[in-house]
């Protein structure tokens, strides 16, 4: 069956629109009708696997009009975005109770998916802003959706620094269009191959990394994002840091770097270089860290530097007309990474905000011993530590692996040793907070505590079998081939993206 | 010469949010920085001595049913246009959400100076 593209843009944002007209105290329909909304995301990203095509908005044909492209890494990402909308929204489901307004917020939380969707299928640059601008928007007000002291500042924040590096992309792309002629991405490629890199393009290129580095959050760009990621509620937490800096940082990256403006050995090497420091920087800064969520946002900076590591060597691979054998495993260790962890570090959050919802603190120092009051928020965290730490045979360790043989395989010996060093580093951070949340006393204070059953159980559940079974997805070929390969053939092509959309009809 | 002065204006609206301690004087930073922007996506369709790029009958020329060469050559550049009021109309919905935030921290913390908002650390 093939599913019109705009259904992934227009299902959440018609939602979104009715939704605050129920009110407050209409707010059980409310939450049944934003489930409903993720629910035929989910279906419609997994009946879309394997499908590949241009939609034409309005019937204008492409360059004219905006169109929408579904290739394999825009499959790849909408799967990644709708199976963590669905857990995030269904988790929303019993966490979101204590708050007012809670329409509101699932509102904004459908114009954030359609937002993350809309970034990746456009196919058009200026589209692409806006597109990135919903979703930006609509996580702002959702970081300070509490309004309390803590959550409104890192939400200004969050804002300054996004509002920024949205005006550096605008920037570019109105570099990109003064240069080519064209917004669409494959006619400004097509133009950009034959006229090569003038002075105005790199000028642009630089204003996309820093700009997309921004939102991506990459290590001299990361200011906002523990802040930004432990302030809000914990399903928005698992939104943000399991696809929202994905979609519009990497994802976008990727996609201007590999095929608009075409790899060439100092992007790989900008890429492969940001990527490192991430992952060092931000594992040693996770360590240190009391608050549990703030210690999962900083090894979100951390594990993104993996993804974003595992893209740029394989580009450097490429650039430098080596094997491409190694250079797709080196992008597809990257991508599988990124699924894995938007599937975890989703998990991950979304465990911290079931003990914070019953214990009142994030604090770890004044936790201890809820493994035996909260089993199955023990059961699942202990699952996704496992992963994101890289224990065989849960999804992480797979990912890591593929990195680590991609590395070595092409020769760059250290490479492969900063992955696993900072694997030990987060199996570290990780052992932390099982020691401190689930082992050890039951401090008097939180004798009475009881876990909440009921969406948010069940969301974690959910997650905690896609931990165990993702490792399937590399090992069945079928499921490879269906998933993952498509979406490396995207960027080892690289700029010959530009004659597929072209020709496509 | 334009492009450099529009750059300019960018720098100075990036300086202003980067290194202001007032919340109010950030906004207007950004803000800056967007009208620079736009100034500059104006910028890419101008033509000196251009027209209006709307076309009449007599702009047509009379053989080939086409519009004229020489019209489309002297016409503005209509994209960049609908560009720039698409972004307006997108910094007008972040501006008055960083607004109200500006307001609601304000009533929390009775100061606008990000000095004194610290309560996150590490």
């Amino acid at each position: 069956m093939i599913i019109p593209l705009p259904v992934f843009v227009a299902v959440p944002l018609v939602t979104a629109f009715f939704l605050p007209l129920l009110g407050d105290k209409r707010r059980f329909g409310a939450t049944i009708l934003a489930n409903i909304a993720t629910g035929v995301l989910l279906v419609a990203a997994i009946a879309t696997i394997g499908q590949s095509g241009v939609y034409q908005v309005g019937k204008w044909p492409i360059p004219l009009g905006i169109n929408l492209v579904m290739d394999g890494l825009s499959g790849l990402v909408i799967l990644a975005v709708s199976v963590v909308g669905f857990a995030a929204m269904l988790f929303s489901a019993g966490y979101m109770e204590r708050y007012t307004a809670k329409p509101k917020y699932l509102s904004l939380f459908l114009l954030m998916v359609a937002g993350m969707n809309g970034v990746v299928l456009s196919g058009d640059m200026f589209n692409l802003f806006v597109f990135l601008e919903v979703a930006s928007i609509a996580s702002y007000a959702l970081v300070g959706f509490g309004c309390e002291h803590e959550e409104l500042e890192a939400s200004f924040k969050y804002m300054v620094l996004g509002s920024v590096a949205s005006m550096f992309i605008l920037f570019g792309i109105g570099l990109v269009y003064g240069n080519t002629g064209s917004l669409n991405m494959a006619y400004a490629s097509r133009s950009i191959a034959e006229t090569g890199l003038t002075r105005g393009l790199v000028f642009a290129l630089g204003l996309f990394v820093a700009g997309f580095g921004l939102k991506a959050a990459l290590i001299p760009f990361h200011a906002w994002l523990p802040d930004a990621h432990s302030s809000a509620p914990a399903p928005i937490s698992a939104m943000l840091s399991g696809v929202l800096i994905k979609t519009l940082g990497v994802y976008a990256i990727t996609r201007v770097v590999f095929n608009v403006f075409g790899i060439s050995i100092q992007l790989g090497w900008v890429l492969l270089v940001l990527g490192v420091l991430s992952m060092v920087a931000g594992g040693f800064l996770a360590i240190g860290q009391a608050d549990i969520k703030r210690l999962m946002a900083y090894s979100s900076i951390s594990q993104l530097g993996y993804v974003v590591m595992g893209i740029g060597l394989g580009g450097l691979i490429i650039a430098q007309g080596g094997s491409t054998a190694w250079a797709s495993l080196a992008i597809l260790g990257g991508l599988f990474h990124l699924i894995n962890h938007a599937v975890y570090k989703s998990l991950l959050f979304l465990t911290s905000g079931s003990v914070e919802i019953s214990t009142g603190t994030r604090q770890m120092d004044r936790m201890g011993g809820l493994g035996k009051v909260l089993p199955i928020t023990r059961a699942t965290c202990t699952i996704a530590s496992a992963s994101i730490a890289g224990v065989p045979p849960f999804s992480g360790f797979w990912s890591k692996l593929i990195l680590v043989i991609a590395a070595v395989g092409a020769g760059y010996i250290w490479l492969g040793a900063i992955i696993v060093f900072v694997a030990v580093l987060t199996l570290i951070m990780y052992l932390k907070v099982q020691r401190y949340v689930f082992l050890g006393e039951l401090p008097e204070n939180l004798s009475g505590v009881e876990e909440r059953r009921g969406s948010m159980t069940c969301a974690m559940v959910v997650l905690a079998y896609l931990c165990v079974l993702m490792g399937l997805l590399l090992l069945v070929p079928d499921l490879k081939a269906a998933v993952l390969d498509p979406a490396v053939d995207v960027l080892v092509n690289g700029i010959s993206y530009s004659s597929r959309i072209i020709s496509m009809p | 010469m334009l492009y450099a002065m529009c750059f300019f204006l960018f720098v100075i609206g990036l300086y202003c949010a980067l290194v202001k301690k007032n919340m109010v004087k950030i906004v207007i930073g950004i803000m800056i920085m967007e009208y620079a922007v736009d100034l500059f996506l104006i910028m890419l369709g101008y033509r000196a001595g251009g027209v209006a790029p709307i076309v009449g009958k007599d702009e047509f020329d009379a053989v080939s049913g086409m519009v004229k060469s020489s019209f489309i050559n002297a016409s503005v550049d209509p994209l960049p246009q609908a560009l720039v009021l698409t972004a307006i109309v997108i910094s007008l919905g972040s501006l008055s959400l960083m607004i109200s935030i500006c307001i609601r921290t304000y009533e929390k913390y009775g100061t606008f100076d990000i000095t004194e908002i610290r309560r996150l650390k590490g």
